[in-house]
């Protein structure tokens, strides 16, 4: 462990930006016009036109001078936006449903991939070539862990078909053919 | 022109996409020379911010040469090769004349307690980014700035985020001659905020991560200490015992959304996100500072809630400050720093990757791969 040291001049600057005004733990107040007593009434600046649906805060009573329009809502997932939006940002139900249109939206993005006859590269997208060019191990093990898991799945979903498949059997057969339900059991 | 796009969660790519217009009498539009992946792009990058839509393009640190300008920019000229901030600010709000220019009134309609950022999700007002071969940059009188003569654009692309980000950690702790200072993730952010810290006149500084490489990285860029969390048996009581079982006069949260180090916050932040992100850096951080002590915070967390033990805020008496870096405020400061070599800002920057590579860009920073610790997208118009 290092002890405090006294001499700082092998830091360059050191203390060069000292405030001791500026310590928050003993109460100041900054400095401060009437001007926020004023509300919402500062000269706004020019709106940008709305020629996008911009869905905006019910904590606000306007859309702002400037916005983005980088991907209006649309489809299911600007339907949950929408309905989100009727909601404040203090509510679960602004937060939960937006995150749930972003799920919803991912599918939308890749059914629109297909729309327009993209296949997505899902190796490119994910950046592997990165992780193969500097931990291989660690991406042949992901992909082997991943394997394994849907392996497993399947072997689980196949073991579940086969007891309905039974269960469906024993449903069907009828009674006097018993002895081909033992073969099958069996 | 290429621009990256938002694919879903860990995926992203580079797509042609539609030129950005000027939508306002106060944009600029910018043609990017550099663009940065920050450790905040990759909450989005992992889906945890809510309302981050497909086919967006991220990035809010950037530079360029301004291509285009509105009727009613004054300030800029075609050609000027700018720094722009990563706030979207007015200028002229009740926040932005407080100096407040990360809390701007006037840029977001989408969230009332965030400002407008570039390439944020629409959480942040719904902005395309700067990974890019071109930007929609509005307000083009307020923030942006011109890059002064002789400075590198590998520093003024730093000066964008990542330098007002660490020295605004620093600043909002009010660090006093002396103060042990702790800062929490040795991400680009938390090495800006441990070197800074010393500018403030700190007398010991103490960075915790779990990653080695950026720990030797931060011993020598920020000349500080630096300490594996994983070799400790808990991270708290190690600072009790190393400040004389006092705790830290001042506490940096320089992780965010992505920490790891506590199962359950892994669990129920990162993995099903139950919460707003995984809060164990500023759970620790409120542990581990002394009593009457100040928390600060700059790593990024979602909008809803966090597991923190504000019980203990209370029975310690401690301050909480915390805020988005008000950029243009500190750019004048920290520009005078650069120039006089007190930061080295471009000296973070472990790797180039050209624009159309960002996929891979993402990986290996969110990956912690080849060493990384900050990754620059470069356009290919940048490259000729």
């Amino acid at each position: 462990m290092e002890n405090l040291k006294k001499d700082y001049s092998h830091i360059k600057g050191w203390g060069i930006d000292a405030d001791p005004q500026n310590d928050p733990t003993y109460p100041m107040k900054p400095h401060r016009t009437d001007a926020e007593q004023a509300g919402y009434s500062w000269e706004r600046p020019t709106q940008q036109p709305v020629d996008v649906e911009v869905l905006h805060s019910i904590e606000r009573p306007n859309v702002s001078a400037v916005f983005g329009t980088a991907s209006p809502p649309s489809g299911l997932s600007g339907m949950i936006r929408r309905f989100a939006f009727r909601y404040s940002e203090n509510s679960y139900l602004h937060w939960l449903p937006l995150i749930l249109a972003d799920r919803v939206n991912v599918v939308e993005g890749v059914i629109d991939d297909f729309k327009n006859g993209h296949v997505p590269n899902i190796f490119v997208e994910k950046g592997y070539k990165a992780e193969w060019k500097h931990d291989k191990v660690g991406l042949i093990t992901k992909f082997a862990v991943a394997a394994a898991v849907v392996a497993g799945v399947v072997v689980l979903l196949r073991g579940k078909d086969d007891d309905h498949d039974y269960d469906d059997y024993d449903q069907l057969t009828p009674y006097n053919d018993r002895d081909d339900y033992d073969t099958y059991d069996s | 022109m290429l621009a990256m796009d938002y694919r879903g969660p860990k995926r992203v790519r580079v797509t042609q996409k539609p030129m950005p217009e000027i939508k306002h009498p106060e944009d600029a539009i910018i043609r990017v020379t550099r663009s940065c992946i920050c450790g905040s792009d990759l909450h989005l990058y992992n889906g945890n911010v809510p309302d981050t839509r497909v086919g967006t393009t991220f990035g809010h640190e950037f530079v360029g040469i301004v291509e285009e300008i509105g009727s009613e920019v004054t300030k800029l000229k075609v050609g000027d090769h700018v720094l722009v901030p990563f706030n979207i600010a007015c200028g002229r709000c009740h926040f932005c004349k407080q100096g407040l220019f990360g809390n701007c009134h006037e840029s977001n309609p989408m969230a009332t307690a965030v400002g407008g950022i570039f390439g944020y999700s629409h959480t942040a007002g719904g902005f395309n980014g700067g990974q890019a071969e071109y930007v929609r940059v509005p307000y083009a009188n307020v923030s942006p700035t011109v890059i002064p003569e002789g400075m590198h654009i590998e520093d003024a692309v730093m000066l964008t985020d990542v330098v007002p980000t660490g020295y605004q950690a620093a600043e909002m702790g009010g660090i006093q001659p002396g103060d042990t200072v702790v800062v929490f993730g040795a991400g680009p952010v938390g090495i800006m905020a441990a070197k800074c810290s010393w500018l403030f006149g700190a007398g010991r500084v103490i960075i915790i991560d779990h990653v080695e490489y950026r720990l030797e990285f931060a011993r020598n860029y920020a000349q500080c200490e630096a300490y594996n969390f994983r070799e400790m048996e808990d991270p708290v009581v190690f600072i009790k015992k190393t400040t004389d079982w006092m705790g830290a006069d001042v506490v940096i949260d320089a992780v965010g959304a992505e920490a790891a180090g506590n199962t359950m916050q892994t669990i129920t932040g990162r993995k099903t996100l139950l919460q707003a992100g995984s809060a164990t850096a500023l759970h620790w951080a409120i542990n581990s500072v002394k009593k009457g002590g100040i928390v600060s915070i700059v790593g990024v967390y979602g909008p809803t809630d966090n597991l923190v033990p504000i019980g203990n805020v209370l029975n310690k008496g401690l301050t909480i400050r915390a805020n988005q870096a008000s950029v243009k405020r500190l750019l004048p400061r920290l520009i005078e720093h650069v120039q006089n070599g007190i930061i080295n800002p471009k000296a973070l920057i472990t790797h180039r990757i050209p624009l159309e590579e960002v996929a891979d860009g993402y990986r290996l920073f969110s990956a912690k791969l080849d060493n990384c610790i900050k990754p620059v997208l470069i356009p290919p118009s940048a490259r000729m």
